[in-house]
C-alpha cells in the first residue's frame, strides 16, 4: 500500500481507502476516487504539483496534501 | 462597465400548481455537462456557456419557446455532484430542486443531463435524482461526440434500468430535441393512474453504493466508454509542460497586449475618424448656436471619447472567450495553483480572477464555486483589482497620447503594449498582495483542497464566439448610449451655468477648482477632479468627461481629446492617472454585487475605502517619481 501522491507518472493503481475529512472524501468519491476504481498519474503541473489523475476517463488535479491521504495498490507493470 | 452582466433572463409569476400538471421544467446535471447550452437551445435564450466546471452559479429561467411550449418554464441550475451541495452555487441548485429556494417556482419534471462521454460517472448522479420521483428525461449529451470516437450505449436497455425515457441529444448541434417536446407533451396531460415501473435504487446518500448501482448499469447497457481525445492529451503535454506549459502563457499573454495595439489602435483611429467626420457634418447642418454646442461638443465629444475603443474592447472579449470556451481556463487554474498557494489562496481562485479581465462583477459571482468560505470572501475582496475592460479606455488613452511608440522586441512587443502590461501586472500583484495580507490575519483559515476536473478541450465555435462580441458590443454601445449621455449632457449643462461664463468661472469650474488641492499633489489638474468624481459610476465614464470638458474649453476646443490631453498634463500625472485607476473601486455595479452577494454594506465599504486610499497614495508615488526620472 502506498499514498496515491508517490505514484509515478504514467503508472496505475487501485484506490484502496481514503483518509479525509467526511465532506471532502464525498466529493472526491462523487469524482471517483472510490475503492476499487483504476486511477493512472498522468502528468504533474509545471511547477511539480499539482497532478493530474486520470480516474474513471475523466482527469482530475488534485495536490500532493490530499493525494497522500488516499492509498492506493499500485499494479504491476505490464498488468495493464 | 456598469451592467455587462445584465443576463436575459425572464421573469416568472408564480402559478397555481395544478395536480399531476407539468409547468416548471428543471435542468439538472454534472459541472460542464452542458445544461446552459441546452437551456439556450430550449429557450432562445443567451446565458453564458464555457468549456470549464462551475460556469452557472445560480439559477436562471426561460420559457421553452425554442420547442413551442412556452407556456412551460424551464430553469437552467449549477451543475452538482450529488444532493450533498459542498458548494455555494450547488446549494442553489439543490435547494431549487427541493423547492426550498423562496421565491423560485418548484419544479415538477426534470431534465437529466448527462455528458455521454463520461457515462458511467455522470450516471451516480441519476439515483438521487430518480429518488426524488419527479417525472424524469434523462438526456445523454453530446452523444454524437462520443459516437464518433467510438462509443457505444444501448439507450433502450438504459431506459428500462432506470425507469425513466432516455434519449440522445446534442445541445451544441440542437439535435435530438424532440424527445424532449414529446416527453413533455406526453407529461403536460394529467396522469391517471400512474402505474410507476419497479426501480432499484441504492441506498441513499453512499458515493459506493451509487458507484456499484452505476457500474451495475453501464455494463448490463453495453456502455462502452469512447476512446478519450487524443489531442487533448498531446496538447496537454505540451500546454502544461514544464518549460513549454509557462513560455506559452507568457507568448499568449504578450501577444494579445501586442495585438491590442497593433489591430486595435488602427481600428479605432480609424473609426474616430469616422465619428468626427459625422459630427463635423452634423454640425454644418446646425448651424452655429447653442444646440450645436450641446450635441456636438458637448454630447458627441463625450460618447463618441469612449465608443471609439469598441474595437479594442471586443479584441480582449474575443481572447478572453477562446481561453474560456477552449477549455484553457481550467489548465492556467492548474498552473497557477504554486503561485496562489504561498499567498493563502486556492488556484481555483484563479479562474474567477482570470475572468475578472472582462468585468468584475460574473467573476465575483463566479466565486460561490470556491468552497471554503474565507476563501470566497478572500477572493471576493481582491477581484476588483484585475484589470477589467472598463479600464481599457483611460488606459488606451493615457498611453497613446503620452508613450512613444518604440518597439522593444522588434515588431513582436512595442513600449505602448509594455506599459499596457505593466498596468495588467500592478493590478494583479495588488490582488495577490491583498490577498497575502486578508489571508494572513481576519481571513485566516485552513486551506480547501484543491480538486479541479480539466475538461477536454474544444475548438470554440464561431457562433458562440460571436454571440458574445455580439452581446458584449451591444452592452458597452448602450452604456454609451444611456449612462454616459446622460452625465455628459450634466456636465454640459454645468459647464454653461452661468450662462455666457467661461469654463473655469462655471459651476463646474467652481467645483472642480474647490477639489483642486486635494488631487494636485498627484499630478492632476481640475478637469480630471470631475472626470474622477464622475468615474465613480463607472470607469469608462471618465473618457466620455473629458471629452466633453475639453470639447467646451474653448482653448482646446479645436484639438482631439488626445492633444488637448497633451496641453495640460504632465507625463507624471498622466501615468499617475493610469496608476489611479488601476487601484480605485470606481465602479457601482461592483459595489452592488459584492453587497449582495455577501449580504451586508460592511464589505463593500471597507473594500472601496481601502481601494481608494490604496490609489491615492501609489499615484501620488508615480507622479513623484515619474516627475523625477523622465
Amino acid at each position: 500500500m502506498t499514498a496515491l501522491s508517490e505514484l509515478k507518472i504514467g503508472r496505475s493503481a487501485t484506490v484502496e481507502s481514503l483518509h479525509l475529512p467526511d465532506e471532502i472524501q464525498h466529493h472526491l468519491m462523487h469524482m471517483g476516487f472510490i475503492p476499487e476504481a483504476l486511477v493512472r498519474a498522468v502528468r504533474r503541473a509545471p511547477a511539480g504539483d499539482p497532478t493530474v489523475y486520470a480516474v474513471d476517463g475523466m482527469e482530475v488535479a488534485l495536490r500532493r496534501e490530499t493525494a497522500q491521504w488516499i492509498s492506493v495498490r499500485e499494479l504491476e507493470e505490464g498488468s495493464r | 462597465m456598469s451592467d455587462c452582466c445584465t443576463t436575459a433572463t425572464v421573469d416568472v409569476q408564480p402559478v397555481q400548481r395544478i395536480a399531476g400538471k407539468i409547468q416548471t421544467v428543471a435542468l439538472i446535471g454534472p459541472p460542464n455537462s452542458g445544461k446552459s447550452t441546452l437551456f439556450n437551445r430550449l429557450t432562445g435564450l443567451r446565458q453564458k456557456v464555457a468549456n470549464y466546471p462551475g460556469v452557472t452559479v445560480e439559477q436562471h429561467y426561460g420559457k421553452l419557446s425554442g420547442i413551442d411550449r412556452s407556456d412551460l418554464t424551464l430553469i437552467d441550475l449549477p451543475g452538482i455532484y450529488s444532493l450533498n451541495a459542498r458548494t455555494e452555487d450547488a446549494r442553489v441548485a439543490v435547494d431549487v430542486l427541493h423547492g426550498r429556494m423562496p421565491g423560485a417556482p418548484v419544479p415538477d419534471a426534470v431534465l437529466l443531463v448527462l455528458d455521454s462521454l463520461h457515462l458511467q460517472r455522470q450516471l451516480m448522479l441519476a439515483a438521487p435524482i430518480l429518488s426524488l420521483g419527479l417525472p424524469t428525461l434523462v438526456l445523454l449529451n453530446m452523444s454524437d461526440l462520443m459516437e464518433s470516437r467510438g462509443g457505444e450505449v444501448d439507450t433502450l436497455a438504459l431506459a428500462q434500468e432506470l425507469g425513466v425515457p432516455v434519449a440522445r441529444i446534442s445541445a451544441a448541434r440542437g439535435t435530438g430535441l424532440d424527445a424532449i417536446k414529446h416527453f413533455l407533451d406526453k407529461k403536460s396531460e394529467p396522469v391517471t393512474a400512474a402505474v410507476k415501473p419497479r426501480l432499484e435504487l441504492p441506498v441513499v446518500g453512499n458515493p459506493r453504493s451509487y458507484r456499484q448501482w452505476a457500474t451495475g448499469i453501464s455494463s448490463r447497457t453495453k456502455y462502452k466508454a469512447p476512446i478519450s481525445s487524443v489531442w487533448t492529451r498531446k496538447l496537454d503535454s505540451i500546454l502544461l509542460g514544464r518549460v513549454t506549459g509557462p513560455l506559452l502563457f507568457l507568448i499568449v499573454v504578450f501577444g494579445v497586449f501586442q495585438v491590442v495595439f497593433s489591430v486595435g489602435l488602427p481600428l479605432s483611429n480609424a473609426f474616430q475618424t469616422v465619428l468626427n467626420t459625422a459630427g463635423a457634418k452634423v454640425g454644418l447642418l446646425l448651424g452655429h448656436g447653442w444646440v450645436e454646442s450641446l450635441l456636438i461638443e458637448g454630447i458627441w465629444k463625450g460618447v463618441s471619447a469612449v465608443l471609439v475603443f469598441l474595437p479594442q474592447i471586443l479584441l480582449l472579449f474575443l481572447f478572453v472567450g477562446i481561453l474560456e470556451d477552449s477549455g484553457y481556463l481550467a489548465r492556467a487554474a492548474l498552473i497557477a495553483d504554486r503561485v496562489m498557494r504561498p499567498i493563502g489562496l486556492n488556484g481555483k481562485a484563479f479562474i474567477p480572477l482570470l475572468s475578472a479581465y472582462a468585468c468584475a462583477v460574473p467573476a465575483i459571482m463566479a466565486a460561490r464555486t470556491i468552497e471554503n468560505k474565507r476563501d470566497r470572501l478572500a477572493t471576493i475582496l481582491v477581484t476588483p483589482f484585475m484589470t477589467c475592460s472598463a479600464r481599457l479606455p483611460i488606459y488606451m488613452l493615457m498611453i497613446a497620447a503620452f508613450i512613444p511608440n518604440k518597439k522593444l522586441l522588434g515588431d513582436f512587443f512595442g513600449l505602448q503594449a509594455a506599459v499596457m502590461l505593466s498596468l495588467y501586472v500592478l493590478g494583479f500583484l495588488a490582488a495577490l498582495g491583498t490577498a497575502r495580507i486578508l489571508k494572513s490575519s481576519f481571513l485566516k483559515a485552513s486551506s480547501a483542497p484543491f480538486i479541479l476536473e480539466l475538461p477536454q478541450y474544444r475548438v470554440p465555435t464561431v457562433r458562440s464566439l460571436g454571440l458574445r462580441l455580439f452581446d458584449r458590443g451591444k452592452v458597452f454601445v448602450q452604456q454609451a448610449g444611456t449612462v454616459i449621455l446622460c452625465v455628459t449632457l450634466v456636465l454640459w449643462i454645468l459647464s454653461h451655468i452661468p450662462f455666457s461664463a467661461q469654463l473655469p468661472q462655471s459651476i463646474i469650474g467652481h467645483i472642480g477648482q474647490w477639489i483642486e488641492p486635494i488631487i494636485k499633489p498627484l499630478g492632476f489638474n481640475w478637469k480630471i477632479g470631475i472626470g474622477l468624481l464622475s468615474s465613480v459610476v463607472a470607469r469608462e465614464v471618465i473618457v466620455g468627461t473629458l471629452g466633453t470638458l475639453y470639447g467646451a474649453d474653448p482653448a482646446t476646443q479645436s484639438l482631439n481629446l488626445q492633444a488637448a490631453l497633451r496641453h495640460d498634463l504632465t507625463l507624471g500625472g498622466a501615468m499617475a492617472l493610469v496608476v489611479f485607476f488601476a487601484f480605485a473601486m470606481q465602479c457601482t455595479s461592483t459595489l452592488a454585487i459584492v453587497r449582495r452577494e455577501m449580504n451586508s454594506w460592511k464589505w463593500p465599504a471597507l473594500q472601496f475605502t481601502y481601494m481608494t486610499v490604496l490609489a491615492y497614495v501609489a499615484a501620488l508615488a508615480t507622479n513623484i517619481l515619474v516627475s523625477h526620472f523622465f
